[in-house]
C-alpha cells in the first residue's frame, strides 16, 4: 500500500522528539494564538454596528425599564472578525479531515446547499406569512415529503421534529396516542442493549418504563430474549437498523412480525439510514415509525452541535397521529393544517412553535436533488464499501468487535487489542489527534468494552481512508512496543493538552465571572 | 457524481482488499426479499445548475420579509443582522464540526458556547445558562418538566398570555410525562390571573413578558405568589431583542428564563432553525436539561472549557436523564453570540430603544384610523388591535395592496375568539414609509 508522504512523517521513526524545550518569548504558539475571552478584553461600552439614533423615549413603559447595567462587552468588526477566526482555528473539522464519529455520520457538507438556504425567498421568510406568499416554501416542503416517503417505502411524514431526539420523541407520542386511541395504554417499551441514550431516555420522556433486550454474540436483538419479554403492555419496540454496533438486523423482518403479533408498534431509529438509503425500504422492513436525520444522511452540517432536523415517518396505522402542522393540497394552491381541530382531529399535538427546520429542509432537499435516485444508492453502497475497507485493513493489528462477515457503515472494534499495553481506548483515542484525525466514537455501544466506532462515511476518497488506516496502523505497532508515553500524554500537538474533565464537573464554572479564572492564560501567569 | 470521491478502479481494489466479490456481499445481510435492485422512482442525479434553478424557482414563488412592508411578528422578528455573522457562521471549522466531544480539537466551539452562556445568562439575569436548545418553545416544556423534577409536583399554570403554539407544545410534551398542564383563558392581560391559580399542588407558572399579545409585564409579584407556594416562576420571552429595554426575568423573580432566540443573529427561516435560550438559578443546574459548556484546565495548567455535568444527560443516564435531548443549535448560537458582541450592551440598547420607537409610532398610526382600537398599552415592539371585521379577510385584503399586515391572532388559536384580533410586529427593519403605507392602506379598507 502506498501513500502520500510528502511533507508530513508518517512513520514512528520519523518522527521528531516531542518536547524540544522550546518556548516563545510572550507565550505565543504560532498561528495558534490564546484567545482571551470577549469579558476579558475592556470592550465595555464598545460596539461593533453602527445604528441610527431612536427617535423615541420608552417613558410609557415606566418601571418596566431596566435600570441596571446587562454586563455585556462589545467589540468593532476587525475585533470580532480576528477573535472567532481565531477560535475557529481550534476547530477540527470535516473539510480539514476525516471526522470518523460512529453514528454521526460526518460526510462533506456541500456548499450549493448553504447557498439555497440563503436565497432569501426561503431566509427571509416568515412562518406565519400569509398562505399566498409562501406557496414555494410549501411546494418545498411537499417534494422533501415525496422523496422521505418514497424512500423509506412509508405513507406519511411528520417534518415538525427538529432533531433524531426529538424525532423519537414525535414518534413514541404517535404509538401512545394510537394505543390509547384504541383503549389500550400499554406501559413498556423495549430498547436493545446497544441502543443510544436517547431512545431509553425519549421513551422515560413518553412516561414510559424501558426495559432491555439482550444482545446475540453476533451483535444482534436476541429474538428468544425479544419473544419473552414482549406482552400485553408492551407499546412499542425501539431498535436502531443497522444497528449501533454497525451490524444489519438480519432477522428484522421476523422482529416486526413479533412486534406486531404482540400489539405493540415498530419505532426504528434512523440514525444509521445512510448505509441503506436507495437500497432497502424500512416500509418493507415492517417499520411503524422512524425518524431521520436530515443532518446525517442527507448532509446537513453539524454546525458544532445542531441545528440538525429529524422528520418521521409514519405507517398507515400511526399516520392519523401525527402532529400539527402538514402540508396539504386545496383548491388555491398548498395550504398548512397548523391547529389540531376537524382535519387533524387525531393528532396527538404540537411539536414545536413552528413548521420545523425548514433551513435544513432546503439544504437536505437539494442534496437528494443533486444525488437523484441513483446517486443515493450509490452513497449507500460507498459508505459500506468503505466502512469494510477500513474493518479489513485494520483487523490485522485491531480486534473487530465482530468479525465475522460483512459491516455496514461503521466498524466496530473493541480494546481486547489493547490488553496489557498499558494504553486505553481513551489514550488511543487522543493520539490519533496527534496524527492529524479526530477520534472515532469511543466507549458507545455500551455493549462492546471500550469500544472504537469507525464511520467513515462515502465522502472520503480511497487516499484519505489510506492514510487514515496507515496513522492507525503506526499507532496500533507503537502501543504494542510499549511507547506508552505518546498515548498516556496525548495529545500533544492539539491547541490544548488533555483537559480536566473530573475538574470541569466538581466545580462547575459555566459562565465567566470577573473574579473567574481557574487557572489564568499563561500570558498572565508569567 | 460530484460528491463521490471513489472510483471504479477503486472500489474494485477495495473488494479486493477486504475479499468480497461484488457490493452485493457486503449487504448479503439484508434478507432478500426488502433488497431493492432498481433505483427507486425518483429523478436521478442533478448538476448543480439545475439544482440551482430548480430552487431558485421556489425561492421566488415566496414573497421575502424584505420585498415590502411586513409586520409579522408573533415569535419570529424579522431583524438586520450583520455580514460578519454569516461570515463566521460559514467558516469550515465551526459549519462542518460536530458536538464538541473531544475538547482538545473543538476549544473554537467550546468558547464561542461559554462566551454565549454568559451572555445569556447577563440577558435574563440568571445565573447560569445552558448551550441552547432546539427553540423558544420546546425550552418552555423543557423548563415546565425541568420545575417537576425540582418541586417534584405535576401541575403547571401556563398563563392565558403565553403563544398558543409554546402552550401547544408544552401541552403535548407535559402532558406525556403525565404532568396535570392548566392553560387559562386566553386574554390580553391574562397576567392578571394567574396569580389566583397558583396552590399548594403547583409545580410552575409560565408566564410570557412581552406576552403573545405584546403586554410588557411585571411579574415580580407573580414570582412572589408563586416562591410562597413552594412553585417556580418560569418567563418566556419570544423576542430576545426586549432584553435590551425591559427589566429581565431574573431582576423579576424568575427561576427559570427561557426564550427565543432568533432575533438576535438568526434569519427568519420559515420557523427554523432557531435557538431556546434556558436560563434558571444556579441551585437548579443539576436538573438542567441540555449540554453545558463548562471551564477547566488541561494536563498543562492552561484554561479550557469542556462540556460538562453530563451525567445528567442521555448518554450517560439513559431512561434517567433530565431530557432526551442531544443535538441542540449550535451554529445558531454561533451567530447568535457573534452578533451580540458585535453590539455590545451600547448597540443591544440602542437596537432596542430604536425596536420601541418604532412599535410606539406604528400604534399612533393603526390607534389614529377610525374603529382600529390598540389593545396593548404597554409594549416592546409588538402591538395586537382590534379591526372592525375579520382580521384574516383584512391581511389577505392587504396583501393586495402589497402590504403583509401581521398574524391574525386567529392563525395561533382559532378557538380564542378572537377573530377581529391582528398582532403587528415593528423592528428596526421597519421603514416609517412602511407605517404610513400600512395606515393608510388600513383607513381605505376600513372606510
Amino acid at each position: 500500500m502506498t501513500m502520500q508522504t510528502v511533507g508530513r512523517p508518517t512513520r514512528p521513526e520519523d518522527v521528531q522528539p516531542l518536547d524540544t524545550g522550546f518556548a516563545s518569548l510572550t507565550g505565543g504558539r504560532g498561528l495558534l494564538q490564546d484567545e482571551a475571552l470577549i469579558f476579558e478584553r475592556d470592550g465595555w461600552g464598545k460596539t461593533g454596528v453602527d445604528l441610527p439614533a431612536a427617535d423615541a423615549t420608552a417613558d410609557d413603559l415606566g418601571d418596566l425599564v431596566r435600570k441596571s447595567p446587562i454586563g455585556l462587552p462589545g467589540l468593532s468588526e476587525p475585533e470580532a472578525m480576528r477573535h472567532y477566526v481565531r477560535l475557529s482555528q481550534k476547530n477540527h473539522a470535516i473539510d480539514l479531515a476525516l471526522y470518523p464519529l460512529g453514528s454521526c455520520t460526518m460526510k462533506h457538507n456541500p456548499r450549493l446547499n448553504e447557498k439555497m438556504a440563503r436565497l432569501a425567498g426561503f431566509a427571509d421568510l416568515h412562518p406565519m406569512a400569509p398562505l399566498p406568499t409562501i406557496q414555494g416554501a410549501l411546494t418545498l416542503m411537499d417534494r422533501l415529503s415525496h422523496w422521505l416517503k418514497t424512500l423509506t417505502g412509508m405513507p406519511a411524514v411528520a417534518l415538525s421534529p427538529k432533531a433524531g431526539a426529538h424525532g423519537e420523541l414525535c414518534g413514541l407520542l404517535a404509538i401512545r396516542a394510537a394505543h390509547e386511541a384504541k383503549g389500550d395504554p400499554r406501559r413498556r417499551v423495549l430498547v436493545p442493549t446497544s441502543a443510544h441514550g436517547t431512545n431509553p431516555a425519549t421513551a422515560a420522556f413518553v412516561g414510559y418504563s424501558v426495559t432491555e433486550i439482550a444482545q446475540t454474540d453476533d451483535g444482534r436483538v436476541d429474538l428468544a430474549d425479544l419473544e419473552a419479554k414482549l406482552g400485553p403492555d408492551v407499546a412499542a419496540i425501539m431498535v436502531t437498523n443497522p444497528n449501533t454496533c454497525g451490524l444489519f438486523e438480519r432477522d428484522i423482518i421476523e422482529i416486526a412480525r413479533l412486534t406486531h403479533a404482540a400489539g405493540a408498534y415498530f419505532y426504528c431509529d434512523g440514525a444509521n439510514f445512510n448505509a441503506i438509503v436507495g437500497r432497502v425500504r424500512p416500509g418493507d422492513l415492517g417499520v411503524d415509525a422512524m425518524h431521520i436525520n436530515l443532518h446525517k444522511t442527507f448532509s446537513t452540517p453539524h454546525g458544532g452541535g445542531g441545528p440538525g432536523a429529524g422528520p418521521v415517518v409514519l405507517s398507515e396505522a400511526l399516520a392519523p397521529f401525527a402532529p400539527a402542522p402538514w402540508v396539504v393540497h386545496g383548491h388555491e394552491g398548498l395550504t398548512l393544517v397548523e391547529e389540531t381541530v376537524e382535519e387533524a382531529a387525531q393528532a396527538f399535538g404540537r411539536m414545536s412553535a413552528f413548521h420545523g427546520q425548514m433551513g435544513m429542509f432546503v439544504r437536505a432537499y437539494a442534496y437528494m436533488r443533486s444525488h437523484g435516485a441513483d446517486g443515493l444508492r450509490q452513497v449507500a453502497e460507498d459508505a459500506v464499501l468503505n466502512a469494510n475497507y477500513i474493518k479489513a485493513r485494520l483487523s490485522g493489528v485491531m480486534t473487530p468487535a465482530f468479525p465475522e462477515g460483512p459491516c455496514m457503515h461503521e466498524a466496530l472494534f473493541d480494546d481486547s487489542w489493547l490488553e496489557g499495553t498499558g494504553v486505553t481506548t481513551l489514550d488511543f483515542a487522543k493520539a490519533m489527534i496527534d496524527e492529524g484525525f479526530h477520534p472515532m466514537t469511543m466507549y458507545f455501544p455500551l455493549v462492546v468494552h471500550g469500544a472504537m466506532l469507525i464511520e467513515p462515511t462515502e465522502t472520503e476518497s480511497k487516499q484519505e481512508l489510506d492514510r487514515f488506516c496507515e496513522a492507525l496502523i503506526a499507532l496500533a505497532q507503537a502501543a504494542k512496543a510499549g511507547d506508552v508515553d505518546r498515548f498516556k500524554g496525548a495529545p500533544y500537538l492539539a491547541p490544548m493538552r488533555r483537559l480536566d474533565e473530573t475538574l470541569a464537573a466538581r466545580k462547575p464554572r459555566l459562565i465567566w465571572k470577573p473574579e473567574a479564572g481557574v487557572a489564568p492564560a499563561p500570558l498572565a501567569a508569567e | 457524481m460530484r460528491y463521490l470521491p471513489l472510483t471504479p478502479d477503486d472500489r474494485a481494489q477495495m473488494l479486493g482488499v477486504i475479499g468480497a466479490a461484488s457490493i452485493d456481499d457486503l449487504f448479503a445481510d439484508v434478507p432478500a426479499a426488502a433488497r431493492k435492485s432498481e433505483p427507486f422512482d425518483l429523478p436521478h442525479h442533478a448538476g448543480e445548475l439545475e439544482v440551482e434553478r430548480e430552487l431558485s424557482a421556489l425561492a421566488g414563488l415566496n414573497r421575502a420579509a424584505g420585498a415590502g412592508p411586513f409586520f409579522c411578528g408573533a415569535g419570529a422578528y424579522r431583524h438586520h443582522v450583520p455580514a460578519t455573522v454569516d461570515h463566521i457562521i460559514q467558516r469550515s471549522e465551526f459549519l462542518t464540526s460536530y458536538t464538541p466531544y473531544q475538547p482538545e480539537i473543538a476549544q473554537g466551539t467550546l468558547q464561542v458556547l461559554f462566551e454565549f452562556q454568559t451572555q445569556v445568562a447577563a440577558l435574563t439575569g440568571l445565573d447560569v445558562a445552558n448551550a441552547s436548545m432546539y427553540d423558544g418553545s420546546t425550552a418552555c416544556a423543557e423548563a415546565v418538566m425541568m420545575a417537576r423534577r425540582v418541586t417534584r409536583r405535576k401541575r403547571a399554570v401556563l398563563s392565558g398570555g403565553l403563544h398558543p403554539h409554546y402552550a401547544a407544545t408544552t401541552q403535548t410534551i407535559a402532558h406525556a410525562e403525565g404532568m396535570d398542564i392548566v392553560r387559562q383563558t386566553v386574554a390580553i392581560d391574562a397576567e392578571a390571573a394567574v396569580i389566583e391559580a397558583i396552590d399548594s399542588e403547583t409545580a410552575c407558572v409560565v408566564v410570557q413578558t412581552p406576552n403573545v399579545f405584546g403586554v410588557a409585564t411585571d411579574v415580580t409579584k407573580i414570582a412572589e405568589a408563586a416562591h410562597a407556594a413552594g412553585a417556580l416562576l418560569i418567563v418566556v420571552t419570544t423576542e430576545a431583542i426586549s432584553y435590551g429595554l425591559l427589566k429581565s426575568p431574573g431582576e423579576m423573580g424568575a427561576d427559570i428564563a427561557v426564550a427565543e432566540g432568533q432575533s438576535i443573529g438568526n434569519a427568519l427561516n420559515f420557523g427554523g432553525p432557531y435557538i431556546g435560550l434556558f436560563t434558571c438559578k444556579e441551585k437548579l443546574v443539576r436538573q438542567m436539561p441540555g449540554r453545558l459548556c463548562g471551564e477547566t484546565v488541561d494536563a498543562d495548567g492552561r484554561r479550557g472549557f469542556v462540556l460538562t455535568l453530563s451525567t445528567r444527560e442521555q448518554h450517560i443516564r439513559r431512561d434517567k436523564a433530565t431530557s432526551n435531548i442531544c443535538t441542540n443549535s449550535g451554529l445558531c448560537a454561533l451567530a447568535f453570540t457573534v452578533h451580540l458582541s458585535l453590539l455590545g450592551e451600547t448597540g443591544l440598547r440602542q437596537l432596542a430603544a430604536i425596536n420601541h420607537a418604532k412599535a410606539r409610532r406604528l400604534a399612533a398610526a393603526l390607534g389614529a384610523i377610525p374603529g382600529v382600537e390598540v389593545l396593548t398599552k404597554r409594549y416592546f415592539n409588538e402591538i395586537a388591535i382590534r379591526l372592525p371585521g375579520n382580521a384574516t379577510q383584512m391581511v389577505e385584503a392587504l396583501l393586495e395592496d402589497g402590504i403583509v399586515a401581521g398574524v391574525p391572532f386567529s392563525r395561533l388559536d382559532p378557538a380564542a375568539g378572537l377573530d377581529d384580533v391582528l398582532l403587528c410586529a415593528a423592528t428596526e427593519t421597519t421603514l416609517d414609509e412602511d407605517i404610513d403605507a400600512f395606515a393608510q392602506a388600513l383607513s381605505r379598507r376600513i372606510g
